[in-house]
């Protein structure tokens, strides 16, 4: 079966479930008429609250959370020996004591290490002590936390009824800070938190986190069965038991161009197996979007894509990172999406067979179309992540601003964003702008909280580059590329949101042509080179061209005969910007392809890789022979090897040792030079 | 063991029990049959046409005893009385005439169902509904000279166009067949069956072989596009028992005979087949061989399959029978395995050899309390590992012990109330079984009394080790007794706006638990989203245990009210439920058979190649389709 039919036949079943779906595709806008009409929740301040009365009392507060109706309450210790007596674990030890020739003890002995450096050890009392402790640090750092509390009521029902698995973005440190906080504030659960070993490098903070529900995962372990088992079942057991909500995050780590990253499937698979299994009736998957007006990491972010390492997680670098609680981050949104129930996705679309014919504690690889279902199913989770992200104002400035560099006077910054609002809010975006807000106060907001990116001089708009002047050619650069790269962190937020029409206004541009084979066939490029860059879900090329179109017909851009698709004559502002909008990306992409043609050798180490490409474009930067300095993004020089590899325009050798990318440069993938 | 005990008892009991049989075959008056035998080789009695041999339970007018609407005997059935009290009329059973003063809170409180809102069947069949019989002539006569009995009646076709599946019932309470037999035809032995297939091939005619008709798969309904002539062949009057082979423990048995005769033919001459599946005061040995039946008391005398030694069938390509009656062979693929469980398809089963055995000396009922249904698997799981299942060993889950218990006949004298109360108490308050949560196990043993009691000792104390209580030989015979009564209950219930059925399935230990709760969960989530209005009652039990897995049989009913169809309702969600099995790791069926009901998943089952093996040998049998039910392919 191909694959848009089975995407196709993904959506048509998830749209089935009564209370458990809600607009899950990207193109289901085709049917719905007005997307700028849709019914948003309202959004609830809880910090509001924490203003008035006493932290510490709210830290003491009864707590009685809601929990799962099959729930068998255990310790978390309990947990862990459930895990190491477990058929899976066993199995998986007494294997590898047959092969390695060990006694099954010793291997018993290293499961339980893996389990004491993983397991999580939730305490009340540490919960009390974030609470507590969050709650000073919070009113500190942020005006307002918003939530949607119908979101709320609905997590809390779904709670009760199946296990959950909560799915947030991944922008910031804060995410599951935040979250855990809120679920203590609602009375819900404490979800249980897959984090990344590294904050056990952390003195005190990693064994506190450990006590307020993180487990621990290394970063890569795919080699070792041990700890995989150990792992997977570890997480296993708590879903079945409905123990706590589970949470991770599906990007894996933290965005640091706060563009959605392409799922990972790992953990997400764990998680579904259970189903698969029957080991339980349903699974719901709780896709939330947490926005940040300002983001806490926004400056370390741009020195670590500028190539600058990121500072390890330590207890020390955490205390020094304390001055920033003078500072003012704004609002943070965050939206807890309709559950959707894994029973629904999987409706006539899963094969069990395979599971009925192995003992169910066997160690199996997953079929090919339970990869893809899963694969599927991280992709629908990210894209209802993005489709319910709350916007700022500042993400519309931020836009308009990177267009119009140097400087832009003040006026008319305010008259275009206003005018992308429009645009946006047609493209589906969900844009926090409270009715009663005029523009400027908008507009002037947004350069108060984010005065270390932009600045008002003269009437005019220009980026915060004090200090510039002086230094060597090289320095200014470096510093100028630094605030791009900020600034860009906030445009980044609408790109998901105008990908599709953007890419149709680019292919459009592209092709010189107004025949509709032909803007689809540069669209279906494009999509395929930006694949690692945007999100799009698995296989649905034509639909989301034609979603592309819609939208851009919505707004008069265009207009749409059987045959062929012209600009209208009032679209081409729109046309124009939106290919504006992804310039950047479209030259930096330019910039790396001629560098994997001209400067590279006929093979070369992934590591060489990213320093290559940046002096590279460091250099034209210097000569001013180009004004990207978002190809010098560590992210976006990932992206578009892993694009290349994919589209086969680059092979991957491993050697043994260290991993080699061979680049054989093709035509088709080039072409965009 | 049973029989060796009784083997070695002495040679008194045994030529007492030969003299016994000799009496009751002359009050019998199989002698005439024995004699025949002595004259042809293929003996047929009853050349003349006039009824068949020894009068069974069931007369060849079905209808004269039996409801025509319903399950079972016409003078037992659930009533409301006027003190608005249920009760059990007629005194075939145990529980007959007796008030049941909990029950109707009871399915008030389960189905929100009131007394006040009543359906009411059609009260006869009326004639002119019925669909007019598409007959050839030319086959009629050639039918006549032959002599055997047949029929074009309304209500004897009508009869014989179903089974009780619950659409099936539906449509003779408020509607009529699109399609039924157009002849009824009763054979009395072999031969008139080979004459009737002979005559179905020469006319291209479809039969359709009519045991019992307790079919649960519309395995009986007629195939609605059918144009030719449908002849259902009913077996009932072949119902002899042809010969019982005391040194090899075996007995020759015409396959119309249902299953209470042949019990109660055999216990005369002091044996019994044991096989007792939940339908047999109505199902036929033919039956059990076509739908690869399974007995309550497999653990000791086992299923079908175990059962049988010989099969004879009559197939439009001749008869398939092997050429000796040995306990095993190793001749191919065993035919008897294309026979069992063909449902009709291939041709009609008319003599088989079963085993046999001696009654049992004892025999005893138990049960067992546990405090929650995962105790009461594990408990039956570990029995199964000890291989020390009793003759039947079942499981309730709390629903169906909940049911059981409004079930329970007004006591006869306060002590034994006083005594119910104790009992009660010493579960629910001392030990600290939770009533809303706890299950029930039932137990038969059979055997030597001596062996029973050591059996049963060791089968309680595995239930100890899970937390078992014993709970009385009371309850477990109890027990057993409603699986028959049971069946009557869903008449009652279409009375009131409640439909329901039972299914069953198979399935790994290790996946009982997890098939239970979800097929239960399903089906309750499955109602909600079709509108039903109550809560389903949705049980389960644990039926049979075997080495690797065991057999699950589960029971599901709603109130329709406010559903304008709920007969398609019903069926979505039955197949909702089939679904949740199959992607549980449960078979298709364990023993009721797949029939037309389950066709659409046998591809799933068994796999392409498997299905296309099965029509290849259809196609080689019965290249002309006449026996035409459309079951299982």
């Amino acid at each position: 079966m191909s694959l848009s039919a089975t995407a196709t036949r993904f959506f048509s079943t998830s749209k089935d479930g009564d209370s458990t779906t809600s607009l899950g595709s990207p193109f289901q806008c085709l049917t719905q008429k007005e997307l700028t009409s849709k019914k948003r929740d309202e959004f609830e301040d809880i910090l509001e609250e924490r203003r008035l009365s006493s932290d510490l009392r709210y830290a003491m507060k009864c707590y009685t959370p809601v929990i799962y109706k099959g729930l068998s309450p255990c310790k978390p210790n309990a947990i862990k020996s459930v895990v190491l007596q477990s058929e899976q674990v066993q199995y998986v030890i007494k294997q590898l004591a047959k092969e390695m020739g060990e006694s099954p003890d010793i291997i018993q002995e290293e499961a339980m290490e893996i389990l004491d450096e993983m397991g999580h050890s939730m305490q009340l009392g540490t919960v009390r002590f974030f609470a507590f402790t969050l709650s000073k640090i919070f009113k500190q750092l942020f005006q307002r936390v918003c939530v949607n509390e119908e979101g709320m009521q609905r997590l809390q029902r779904a709670i009760q009824e199946h296990p959950v698995v909560l799915l947030p973005s991944h922008r910031s440190y804060v995410d599951f800070l935040m979250l855990s906080y809120l679920l203590y504030t609602y009375d819900l659960a404490l979800p249980v938190i897959a984090a990344g070993i590294d904050f056990l490098g952390m003195k005190i903070v990693g064994e506190l986190l450990r006590r307020a529900g993180a487990f621990f995962m290394r970063r890569s372990f795919g080699g070792n069965r041990l700890y995989w088992a150990v792992f997977a079942e570890y997480v296993k057991t708590m879903l079945r038991n409905g123990y706590a909500p589970i949470e991770f995050f599906l990007e894996g780590t933290r965005s640091r161009t706060a563009k959605t990253l392409t799922p990972k499937f790992g953990l997400l698979s764990i998680v579904m197996e259970p189903f698969f299994k029957r080991e339980v009736f349903d699974t719901y998957l709780v896709p939330i979007s947490i926005s940040y007006e300002r983001i806490l990491e926004e400056s370390l972010y741009a020195y670590e894509l500028l190539g600058v390492p990121k500072p390890k997680e330590s207890t020390s670098g955490l205390l020094k990172a304390r001055r920033i609680l003078s500072d003012n981050f704004g609002t943070i949104h965050i939206y807890v999406g309709q559950p959707v129930s894994l029973r629904t996705l999987a409706s006539g679309r899963i094969n069990l067979c395979p599971y009925n014919l192995v003992p169910r504690h066997l160690p199996q690889k997953p079929t090919e179309d339970i990869q893809e279902f899963v694969s599927d199913v991280a992709y629908k989770m990210e894209l209802l992540q993005i489709e319910n992200m709350v916007l700022s104002p500042w993400v519309l400035v931020a836009a308009v601003l990177l267009q119009n560099l140097p400087a832009i006077d003040f006026e008319l910054l305010i008259e275009k964003t206003v005018w992308l609002k429009g645009l946006t809010q047609t493209f589906g975006g969900f844009i926090e702008w409270p009715d009663n807000l005029c523009a400027k106060k908008a507009v002037m907001s947004g350069l108060t909280l984010h005065s270390n990116i932009a600045r008002l001089v003269d009437g005019h708009v220009v980026l915060n580059d004090k200090g510039i002047e002086d230094g060597a050619v090289g320095e200014i650069v470096f510093k100028r590329a630094l605030v791009i790269l900020m600034c860009s962190t906030y445009r980044n937020q609408l790109l998901n949101v105008f990908v599709r029409p953007s890419l149709v206004a680019l292919a459009l541009q592209m092709t010189r042509s107004f025949r509709k084979e032909e803007v689809y066939s540069s669209f279906s490029f494009l999509r395929d080179i930006f694949s690692d860059e945007f999100i799009f879900f698995p296989g649905i090329s034509l639909k989301d061209f034609e979603e592309g179109c819609f939208l851009l017909t919505k707004c008069d851009a265009i207009q749409t005969t059987q045959q062929e698709i012209y600009p209208t004559d009032k679209g081409s502002v729109v046309v124009s910007f939106l290919s504006a909008m992804f310039r950047p990306f479209v030259e930096g992409y330019q910039l790396i392809f001629r560098y994997l043609s001209k400067e590279t050798k006929e093979a070369f180490t992934e590591k060489q890789f990213v320093p290559g490409v940046r002096n590279f474009v460091f250099q034209l930067l210097e000569k001013g022979a180009t004004q990207c300095y978002e190809a010098l993004s560590s992210d976006m020089q990932k992206n578009a090897l892993a694009a290349l590899v994919q589209l086969g325009a680059v092979k991957k050798k491993k050697i043994v040792h260290r991993k080699h990318t061979k680049c054989c440069c093709k035509s088709p993938a080039m072409s965009l030079c | 063991m049973a029989a060796e005990a009784a083997g070695s008892g002495g040679g008194s009991p045994a030529s007492a029990r030969r003299r016994l049989r000799i009496i009751s075959g002359h009050l019998r008056g199989s002698p005439r049959a024995a004699g025949q035998e002595a004259l042809s080789p293929s003996p047929c009695k009853a050349q003349g046409g006039s009824a068949g041999p020894a009068a069974g339970s069931i007369p060849k007018k079905r209808q004269e005893i039996l409801k025509w609407n319903g399950w079972g005997y016409n003078d037992s059935k659930f009533i409301f009385n006027k003190k608005g009290q249920a009760e059990f009329t007629g005194k075939r059973y145990r529980l007959g005439g007796m008030v049941l003063p909990t029950f109707k809170e009871w399915i008030e409180k389960t189905f929100g169902a009131s007394l006040e809102h009543k359906t009411t069947s059609r009260a006869s069949l009326n004639v002119n509904d019925v669909p007019p019989p598409i007959v050839n002539e030319e086959f009629l006569q050639d039918l006549r000279a032959t002599k055997i009995s047949y029929s074009q009646d309304a209500e004897d076709r009508v009869f014989r166009a179903h089974g009780h599946c619950l659409h099936e019932i539906f449509v003779l309470r408020e509607g009529m067949f699109k399609r039924i037999p157009d002849v009824v035809v009763w054979p009395v032995c072999h031969e008139d069956v080979v004459k009737i297939v002979e005559l179905a091939c020469k006319h291209n005619l479809c039969i359709i072989p009519f045991g019992g008709g307790t079919s649960v798969s519309s395995a009986l309904e007629c195939p609605e596009e059918e144009k030719r002539t449908i002849v259902s062949l009913d077996t009932s009057q072949m119902n002899r028992i042809l010969w019982i082979d005391e040194k090899n423990l075996t007995a020759c048995v015409e396959a119309g005979i249902i299953g209470q005769d042949l019990e109660k033919q055999l216990s005369e001459s002091g044996f019994c087949t044991g096989h007792e599946p939940d339908s047999m005061e109505f199902s036929s040995l033919g039956g059990w061989v076509a739908t690869r039946a399974s007995g309550m008391k497999k653990n000791i005398y086992g299923n079908i399959e175990d059962l049988v030694i010989h099969i004879k069938m009559v197939t439009p390509r001749g008869i398939v029978e092997k050429n000796c009656q040995v306990p095993r062979m190793s001749t191919g693929p065993d035919i008897h395995h294309f026979i069992m469980g063909s449902e009709g398809t291939l041709g009609v089963v008319t003599e088989v050899t079963i085993k046999i055995r001696p009654l049992p000396e004892y025999q005893k009922y138990g049960s067992v309390v546990f405090p929650n249904f995962e105790r009461g698997v594990a408990c039956l799981r570990e029995v199964a590992k000890q291989r020390c299942a009793p003759a039947s060993i079942r499981l309730v889950d709390n629903a169906q012990f909940q049911f059981g218990h409004a079930l329970k006949p007004q006591v006869a004298s306060i002590f034994t109330s006083f005594l119910d109360g104790l009992k009660k108490f010493y579960i629910t308050k001392f030990k600290g079984f939770d009533p809303n949560i706890l299950c029930v196990a039932t137990l038969l043993f059979e055997g030597d009394r001596e062996k029973v009691l050591q059996h049963e000792k060791q089968v309680y104390d595995i239930a100890t080790k899970f937390g078992g209580l014993a709970a009385g030989e009371d309850n477990g015979q109890r027990g057993y007794m409603l699986t028959f009564v049971i069946a009557y209950l869903r008449d009652l219930g279409l009375d009131y706006y409640v439909i329901g059925e039972s299914f069953e399935t198979s399935v790994p230990w290790d996946r009982v638990l997890d098939l239970c709760r979800n097929v239960k969960e399903r089906i309750v989530r499955e109602c909600k989203e079709k509108g039903v209005q109550f809560a389903p009652f949705s049980t389960c039990r644990v039926t049979q245990t075997y080495d690797a897995g065991a057999c699950v049989y589960f029971y599901f009913a709603f109130n329709y009210r406010g559903i304008s169809d709920p007969i398609h309702v019903y069926e979505e969600i039955e197949r909702a439920a089939r679904e949740e099995i199959l992607a549980n790791g449960g078979s298709l069926s364990h023993h009721h058979g797949v029939g037309k009901l389950r066709k659409r998943w046998m591809k799933e089952s068994i796999s392409d190649v498997g299905l296309g093996m099965l029509r290849s040998v259809k196609e080689y049998v019965d290249p002309n389709n006449i026996f035409g039910n459309k079951n299982l392919l």
